[in-house]
């Protein structure tokens, strides 16, 4: 854990803008009672980032850690939403308290996107049915598996006991995403490939569950059967992940992908290597904070523009440009911290 | 809504806008080619696409913390379901802003604007027409 005090809204941290710490405060009451209109906000204010969003985190910090995370990843059309909608009904029927965040990409021209998962989300119209939050990629790369993981840490400081992260199997930050999950599902469907893909290192490596979705369609058991034999020729020690057919917009195998996620809970959770697991996580994401924070002194405070003259006359290499920069912000990183208000900084 | 006091979507944050319709009504080609529209615009559309009742869009708006809501319809029910979805807002004690598109006869546009319908698109709207009116809405929220 941190070395954040444990109460929820330590005072400290309200002190750069007490308007909207408090603001932040009332509004996490609320989610905690229910209120998914607070809840909505906060998450707004999560996906946002900036100092508002570091005191939503500092209140959900505390509360968090017990609910369990499944990422679904895999390639556009395999039916992720609708997998998740079938896995969310599974769970929600078993009594777990469930809560979606789908994952889309922004347009990297315009900034626009379309969030079009809920389509594919029966259960997001039930009046007890799983809480399901869009989220676009909105181009930033480091800042979105940030995003992410704040969303996810508020929708299990709310009460929140399984949390479907889904997310599109391409590009780094939705494998990163993904890799933070407790569990993660890759969908394939029928006809995705063959065996040498199934051998490619990248996606494939982090499922601990497989599912062969539209198993309805020609295929599916080469589908299975490709799978098997990548699995045949070794994979992480202690768990061997299930390959399962569904066709999710039928519900068919929802309640059986739901046991194999249980199983992999309890393997994750009875396992030697889950404390570790945690920490390893937590230091990944401290890392993920440290480097946007110096992404932003970076534009903030050091001579970034006035080196870029030089860099682009072709007088200066960028490396040694950015070794330059990383001398002064290592000489301002110890002197006194009076250029920005704004920005809590009172770890230490 | 406390929270709503302050700007909400600010000049560098994206418009959330909920895309719907109501009830018995499959005509969804325009609601599709509006998504579009806006996305290149740069707002972020959460589409629901059809079928959707005054309750599942209020639900999806609490959820995605929207801005602006779009309703398209094409089936008349508009003095009927536009009300209706202006007054569930109102209920929920939310300050969300309709927006209806789709086919509405000129006699009608008083009374929805009566009714608390923020604007209402036609089929002669432009790209341009259809993002300028939700951003206005969603800037009318602050």
């Amino acid at each position: 854990m941190t070395a954040e005090p444990a109460a929820p809204t330590p005072p400290d941290r309200a002190t750069p803008a007490p308007a909207a710490a408090s603001g932040v405060t009332e509004l996490f009451e609320r989610a905690r009672d229910g209120d998914r209109r607070a809840l909505g906000r906060l998450l707004t204010y999560a996906e946002r980032g900036g100092a508002r969003a570091d005191t939503v985190a500092v209140a959900a910090w505390p509360l968090a850690g017990t609910a369990h995370v499944v990422g679904i990843t895999g390639a556009p059309g395999v039916g992720k939403s609708t997998l998740t909608d079938c896995l969310a009904r599974a769970a929600g029927g078993d009594g777990q308290r469930v809560a979606i965040l789908a994952v889309d990409p922004s347009s990297p021209l315009t900034g626009g996107a379309i969030l079009g998962d809920r389509v594919r989300m029966g259960s997001a119209a039930d009046p007890d049915g799983p809480f399901v939050r869009s989220m676009a990629s909105r181009g930033q790369s480091g800042g979105l598996a940030l995003a992410a993981m704040a969303a996810v840490r508020l929708l299990d400081a709310t009460g929140h006991n399984l949390i479907i992260v889904e997310t599109v199997g391409i590009g780094q930050v939705e494998v990163d995403i993904a890799r933070t999950a407790d569990t993660t599902i890759v969908a394939v469907s029928p006809g995705w490939g063959d065996a040498v893909q199934a051998n490619k290192a990248g996606l494939l490596e982090m499922a601990d569950i497989f599912v062969v979705n539209k198993a309805d369609r020609a295929g599916a058991a080469d589908a299975r059967r490709d799978l098997e034999y990548m699995l045949d020729l070794g994979h992480r020690a202690g768990w061997r992940p299930p390959v399962t057919l569904t066709v999710a917009t039928e519900g068919d195998g929802a309640d059986e992908l739901w046991k194999h996620v249980l199983d992999h809970r309890r393997h994750v959770r009875e396992g030697s290597d889950h404390a570790d697991r945690r920490s390893r996580h937590a230091a990944e994401e401290i890392r993920r904070h440290l480097r946007q924070r110096v992404d932003s002194l970076v534009e903030d405070r050091s001579g970034l523009s006035g080196l870029l003259a030089e860099v682009t006359a072709g007088r200066l290499a960028p490396a040694a440009a950015a070794r330059r920069l990383a001398g002064e912000l290592a000489g301002a990183a110890g002197a006194s911290d009076t250029a920005r208000a704004p920005e809590p900084d009172s770890e230490g | 809504m406390t929270a709503t006091a302050e700007t909400h979507a600010g000049p560098d944050q994206p418009v959330r806008v909920v895309l719907a319709k109501l009830g018995l009504d499959g005509h969804d080609r325009g609601l599709k080619v509006v998504a579009r529209m806006l996305r290149d615009a740069g707002l972020e559309v959460i589409y629901l696409g059809l079928r959707q009742t005054t309750e599942s869009v209020l639900r999806a708006v609490e959820q995605e913390d929207a801005d602006v809501i779009g309703l398209s319809i094409h089936n008349g029910g508009h003095m009927t379901l536009a009300p209706r979805m202006v007054e569930a807002v109102r209920a929920a004690g939310m300050d969300v802003p309709v927006v209806v598109g789709g086919i509405v006869p000129e006699v009608d546009l008083g009374p929805l604007q009566e009714a608390g319908v923020f604007a209402v698109l036609g089929p002669g709207a432009s790209a341009a027409d259809v993002a300028r009116t939700v951003r206005a809405a969603a800037a009318g929220r602050a």
